[in-house]
C-alpha cells in the first residue's frame, strides 16, 4: 500500500499546484496593492483630508482636503444603488415568477450579463449623450442615475441566483399551515432571502462607488458639497485621478490618501454587510 | 363509521394526464387512514386534494368534490386558508421554516392570531412540542435555528407546529421515509398517540407500516381506488385480485 507516483497522482499534485500558486497570485497582488497604496498614501492622511473640502491651491499643495470627493462618492453610490434597487427588485422576481425557465428569460439573463460586461466608460458616454440631448449638465442627478445603470445588471443577476435558490418546499411548509401568499413572502421568503439580497446590493455599491469613468462626463467635478440633485460633485475615484496626474509629489501623495479612503469605505461596507449578512443568516435554510 | 371526509367522483390531472380516476371514498373520523398503492399510483395528489395543495402546480387541476364534515373544500366561497388551517400537513421531507425552534412552532398560531401575550405562546409552544415528544430535547434551545436539529427531530418539530395551528385532519406523505428507523418509529408513535383526537390519513408504500398504523386502508393502482374498506378485511380478505397480489408482494 506504498504511496506511488501514479498518473492520477501526478495529475492531482500537479492541480494542487495550480490552484495555491493561483491562490498565492492573487493573494500577493492584493497585499502588493494594498501596501503600495497605503504607505505611499499615509502621511498624507490627515484630519484635514477627511474634513475639509479643497481650497485655493488644493491641487498645487495647498490646504485643504476631499470631503466634496468623500460625501460626493457616498451620494452617487447611495443614490445609484438605491435607483438600482427599486428596478432590480421586481424585475429579479419577474424573472423567477414569471419567467422562469422559459426563452424570455433566457433572453433577459442573457442581456443582463452582456450590460454587465460593458465598461462603465459607454455607460458615461451614453449618459452623456443622453444629458446632451435633454439639455442637462453635469449633475449629481444624472451621475446617480448612470451609476444605477451600471449596478443594475450585477444587482438582478445576484439576486436572481439567491431568488432561484428559494426552497419550494419552503413556500409549500408555510402555505401548509394555512399562510396566505402576501404572509409567505413578508414571514418566510423574504427572511430566506434577505441575507442574499443585502450582498447583491452591497456588491453593487461596490461597482458603484469605485467607478471613475462614467461619472467623468455626468457627475462633473467641482470643490463644493451638491446642495441639490442639480448641482455637479465630485467623487472620489475621480479625486484619486485627478490628483495622481499632477506633477507635485506632494498633491500625488493626496491621491494616494484619496485612495486608502476609498478602499476603507469599501471595507467597511463589505465588513459591515457580512456583519448583518451573518445575523441574518444563522435562520435560513442551506 | 362516521365519514370526516367524503370523496365524491373526484378527477385530478397535471395539464392533460389524469392522475386521479372517478374518486369515491369516505374517510372515517379518528382514526388511521392508510393510502396504499405502487409508486406513481397518484397517493399523493391524492392527499393533496385534501388540503387544495394541488392547484399550487401549474397546470393541475380537480372536478369532483372532496367535502370535510360535508362541507365542499372546493366550493367558490371557500376560504383556502381556513381549509389549510383545519388540515396540517406532515410532508416526506420535513421542512422547517427559516426561524428558531420556538418561533417554528410560534408561526402558526400568530399568524391565526391564536393566542394573546407573551406567556400564552410560550405556554402553547411548550404544549406541543411536549405533543410531539421534543420538549425535552430542545427546551434549552428554543431559541435556535430549526435547521440545527437532527432530521429526526425536524419532522417532529413539523408535527409540533401542525398540531399548534388546531388542526382536526392530520395528512401524512410518507412521513417516515427521510428518517432513520428511530425516528421513524418516533413518529408512528405519535400518530398512534394522536389518533384518537385527529382524523389521520398517511400515505405510505412499506407494507409493514400500513399494517402498524391503519384502522382503514386504501389501495390504489394507475389514478383508482381499487379497494377501501376496515384495515382487517382488507389486509386479511381481499376482495380485489390486485389488492391480493399487491399485499402478496407481487409489484
Ligand atoms: N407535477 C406533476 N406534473 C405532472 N405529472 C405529475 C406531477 N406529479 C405527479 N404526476 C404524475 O401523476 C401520477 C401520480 O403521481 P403521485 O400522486 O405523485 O404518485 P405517488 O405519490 O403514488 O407515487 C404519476 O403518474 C406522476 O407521474
Ligand atoms: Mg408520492
Amino acid at each position: 500500500m506504498k504511496r506511488r507516483w501514479t498518473r492520477r497522482r501526478i495529475t492531482e499534485d500537479l492541480m494542487k499546484a495550480w490552484m495555491l500558486s493561483s491562490f498565492v497570485i492573487v493573494a500577493g497582488c492584493l497585499g502588493l496593492i494594498l501596501w503600495t497604496v497605503v504607505s505611499r498614501g499615509l502621511p498624507a492622511l490627515t484630519w484635514e483630508m477627511v474634513s475639509q473640502t479643497p481650497k485655493g491651491g488644493f491641487y498645487m499643495g495647498k490646504e485643504g482636503g476631499v470631503l466634496n470627493a468623500i460625501i460626493g462618492s457616498l451620494y452617487l453610490a447611495s443614490g445609484g444603488t438605491f435607483l438600482a434597487l427599486l428596478i432590480s427588485l421586481p424585475i429579479a422576481l419577474y424573472l423567477k415568477t414569471y419567467l422562469g425557465k422559459s426563452n424570455w428569460g433566457h433572453y433577459v439573463r442573457l442581456s443582463l450579463d452582456v450590460l454587465w460586461g460593458i465598461p462603465s466608460i459607454v455607460y458615461g458616454a451614453f449618459g452623456f449623450i443622453l444629458m446632451l440631448a435633454l439639455g442637462l449638465r453635469a449633475s449629481l442627478l444624472a451621475g446617480i442615475v448612470v451609476l444605477g445603470l451600471i449596478e443594475l445588471p450585477i444587482m438582478v443577476r445576484a439576486m436572481d441566483e439567491v431568488i432561484r435558490r428559494m426552497p419550494a418546499d419552503l413556500e409549500h411548509a408555510a402555505l401548509a399551515l394555512g399562510s396566505t401568499r402576501l404572509e409567505v413572502a413578508l414571514n418566510v421568503v423574504s427572511r430566506q432571502m434577505l441575507p442574499g439580497i443585502i450582498t447583491a446590493v452591497l456588491l453593487a455599491f461596490g461597482r458603484g462607488i469605485g467607478d471613475a469613468a462614467s461619472v467623468l462626463f455626468t457627475a462633473g467635478y467641482t470643490d463644493r458639497i451638491p446642495t441639490s440633485l442639480m448641482q455637479p460633485t465630485a467623487s472620489l475615484p475621480l479625486a484619486v485621478f485627478f490628483q495622481l496626474s499632477t506633477p507635485y509629489p506632494a498633491v500625488q501623495q493626496r491621491g494616494y490618501a484619496s485612495a486608502v479612503i476609498l478602499t476603507i469605505i469599501v471595507l467597511l461596507i463589505s465588513l459591515g454587510s457580512r456583519w448583518i449578512s451573518a445575523r441574518l443568516n444563522k435562520y435560513t435554510i442551506k | 363509521m362516521e365519514a370526516h371526509i367524503q370523496v365524491r367522483n373526484l378527477n385530478a390531472y397535471y395539464g392533460k394526464t389524469q392522475a386521479l380516476k372517478n374518486i369515491n371514498i369516505e374517510i372515517p373520523r379518528r382514526q388511521i387512514t392508510v393510502i396504499m398503492g405502487p409508486s406513481g399510483c397518484g397517493k399523493t395528489t391524492l392527499l393533496k386534494t385534501f388540503n387544495r395543495f394541488l392547484e399550487l402546480n401549474d397546470g393541475a387541476s380537480v372536478t369532483g368534490e372532496v367535502l370535510v364534515d360535508e362541507q365542499d373544500i372546493y366550493a367558490k366561497d371557500v376560504d383556502v386558508t381556513e381549509v389549510r388551517k383545519r388540515v396540517g400537513l406532515l410532508a416526506q421531507r420535513p421542512a422547517p421554516l427559516p426561524m428558531s425552534i420556538y418561533e417554528n412552532v410560534a408561526y402558526g398560531l400568530h399568524i391565526h392570531q391564536m393566542r394573546k401575550g407573551k406567556l400564552e405562546y410560550k405556554e402553547a409552544v411548550k404544549h406541543y412540542l411536549e405533543v410531539a415528544g421534543l420538549w425535552d430535547e430542545v427546551k434549552k434551545r428554543l431559541h435556535e435555528p430549526a435547521t440545527g436539529l437532527s432530521i429526526g427531530q425536524q419532522q417532529r418539530l413539523c408535527l409540533a407546529r401542525g398540531l399548534a395551528i388546531e388542526p382536526e385532519i392530520i395528512l401524512g406523505d410518507e412521513p417516515t421515509s427521510a428518517l432513520d428507523p428511530i425516528s421513524s418509529q418516533h413518529i408512528e408513535k405519535k400518530l398512534l398517540e394522536l389518533k384518537s383526537q385527529y382524523t389521520t390519513v398517511v400515505v405510505t408504500h412499506t407494507l409493514r407500516q400500513a399494517k402498524r398504523l391503519a384502522d382503514y386502508a386504501i389501495f390504489m393502482y394507475l389514478g383508482e381506488v381499487v379497494e377501501a374498506g376496515p384495515a382487517h378485511a382488507i389486509f386479511t380478505n381481499p376482495q380485489q385480485e390486485r389488492t391480493r397480489a399487491y399485499l402478496e408482494g407481487l409489484f
